[in-house]
């Protein structure tokens, strides 16, 4: 199985990885396991009071090239975006990107809900009631 | 990829065909080609000759008669032949089987269907190390067992089973023993006789021989043993396995089974060096590094290492360009399920997420290890970077406690 070129690049360059302080309130954090291999992904955003915009996003993760690779451009995609934008961010378009085969694509998933799960963080450390 | 040399160290799932036995094989592709099965000229005795000298090559790698051994087109089918084989053969004297839960998918298929033709298999637990527990398996023995079928070094680990013993718990209550023997044949001494197996699967290709053929080993006096034939048709190989011989193969087989009984004491010493300079190197440069299964009892040339909190099929694409290693990550197999092998030897998930198998070979050289070392060392580094369940563990976090929030 031959991965797609945007994948490599992302896998071996990835974006973004690192940590950012989870005490501060602008700093929303999702941690989530992938229940179908055991993969676990945690995903940063740091939001930006007077804006509203994600004004920086990490993450790491443990797992494979797919994982390590959607959550890479997931957080290339959150930065610049309203939290209300970055909840739109569906992961089919994760699998679009990078060409994801269709074993891969709950990795994709595990993306989409590494940022929905730091973006409820957020807002509930913030006392935003989700809608 | 560019201009590097690839790096093969998956063995274990094939080995390079032995130049010397290409070369043997090729004047029966063109200039003989007879089908040994054709008696009546110079063609067909021309083939069965080589057939014949064939047989005897690789009867003298274990130390067997060479009518004992019956031609396949592999390791697959030669444990389908003795598992299905005995099952309807012998089913007048019972329909039990002991196995292991760590066979090769060729053993634990054919017992699935076995159950299926009205037989009970009892697949037995491994101790951590990888070994059967022998009071286990002779509790396991009743009065409707027919065989106890245990592989002698297994595909993942290369962990070696005691078959002394279990050949003396079969004599003692007069049960049949199989082994596949796949992964040993050629590289250890596989002697059946001596240890009192009576049925023995392997492949060409494991030990330097070309793809697509394999054998049976069916022990012929004290006991005779009898297996009913799966495949239908011309009566070849003494009623057991019908269909015209692949001559080329067959020569190459043979050819393969020389060289080993010649070289393999040889190979097996240079490698269990490489392998241990190899393992060595990463319990040396690297945090939380384990080896999976005995290490005592231990084919020379494999080693399965587990990178913790590293997942292994990340972990390979760092280096899959250059190096060819297999991983138990549950992201390389389509099922999404770790390695059953090493979770039947107690590893949890993570471990077995984590884990890589090495498999070095007659053709694997000093400079390819080090190379190995330098990359997997790097791949391991570059990965734990990345992991945020490393970088817990480095925090002193016990990871037991996290609740993760599964989507
Ligand atoms: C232990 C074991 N048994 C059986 C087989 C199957 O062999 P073959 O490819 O010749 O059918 C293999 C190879 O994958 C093996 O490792
Ligand atoms: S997240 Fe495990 S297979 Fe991709």
């Amino acid at each position: 199985m031959a991965y797609s070129e945007k994948l490599i690049e992302h896998f071996n360059h990835p974006k973004n990885v690192g940590t950012l302080d989870k005490s501060k309130n602008s700093v929303g954090t999702g941690l989530v396991g992938a229940p179908e291999c055991g993969d676990v992904m945690r995903l940063q955003i740091e939001v930006d009071e007077a804006s509203g915009m994600i004004k920086d996003a990490k993450f790491k993760t443990f797992g494979c090239g797919s994982a390590i690779a959607s959550s890479s451009l997931a957080t290339e995609w959150l930065k610049g975006k309203t939290v209300d934008e970055a909840l739109a961010i569906d992961n089919m378009a994760i699998v679009e990107e990078l060409a994801l085969p269709p074993v891969k694509i709950h990795c994709s998933v595990l993306a989409e809900d590494a940022i929905k799960s730091a973006i409820a963080d957020y807002r509930s450390k913030n006392g935003i009631a989700a809608e | 990829m560019g201009s590097e040399k690839l790096i093969y160290l998956d063995n274990n799932a094939t080995t390079p065909c032995d130049p010397r036995a290409v070369e043997a094989m090729l004047p029966f592709f063109h200039q003989i080609p007879g089908n040994a099965a054709s008696r009546n000229h110079p063609f067909g005795w021309q083939a069965e000759e080589a057939v014949d000298y064939a047989r005897e090559q690789i009867g003298n790698l274990l130390a067997v008669d060479s009518k004992e051994i019956i031609f396949t087109s592999g390791a697959t089918e030669a444990d389908n032949l003795g598992i299905k084989g005995v099952f309807e053969m012998y089913s007048r004297k019972g329909n039990h089987i002991i196995t292991l839960k760590t066979e090769h998918k060729a053993v634990l298929d054919a017992c699935k269907k076995v159950e299926k033709m009205g037989g009970e298999v009892t697949y037995l637990d491994v101790k951590a190390d990888g070994r059967v527990d022998l009071e286990a398996l002779e509790a396991a023995i009743t009065d409707k067992t027919i065989l106890i079928s245990i592989m002698w070094a297994n595909n993942e680990t290369g962990v070696i089973q005691p078959m002394k013993e279990i050949g003396q718990l079969c004599e003692k209550h007069g049960v049949l023993f199989m082994s596949d023997a796949t992964q040993a044949v050629g590289k250890i001494k596989t002697h059946p006789k001596e240890l009192g197996i009576h049925l023995m699967a392997f492949t060409a290709h494991k030990m330097y021989g070309p793809k697509g053929v394999g054998a049976l080993f069916v022990n012929r006096k004290n006991p005779r043993v009898k297996v009913t034939s799966q495949m239908d048709g011309g009566g070849h190989e003494r009623g057991m396995r019908s269909g015209t011989l692949n001559v080329p193969g067959i020569v190459g087989f043979g050819k393969a089974a020389e060289i080993a009984m010649k070289e393999m004491d040889a190979d097996a010493a240079r490698l269990s060096v490489l392998r241990d300079k190899l393992e060595q190197a990463f319990k040396d440069n690297l945090e939380e590094v384990y080896v999976n299964g005995s290490v005592e009892h231990r084919m020379p040339h494999v080693a399965n290492i587990s990178f913790k909190h590293v997942e292994g099929e990340g972990l390979m694409m760092t280096f899959n360009q250059n190096i060819a290693v297999s991983s138990g990550s549950a992201c390389t197999s389509a099922s999404l399920e770790p390695s059953y092998v090493l979770i039947a030897l107690g590893l949890g998930d993570d471990l077995a997420h984590s884990s890589l198998r090495f498999s070095l070979g007659r053709f694997t050289t000093e400079e390819e290890i080090d190379e190995t070392i330098k990359m997997i060392s790097k791949g391991v580094n570059h990965m734990r970077d990345l992991s945020p369940i490393w970088e817990m563990f480095k925090e002193g976090i016990d990871l037991d406690a996290v609740e993760w929030s599964e989507h």
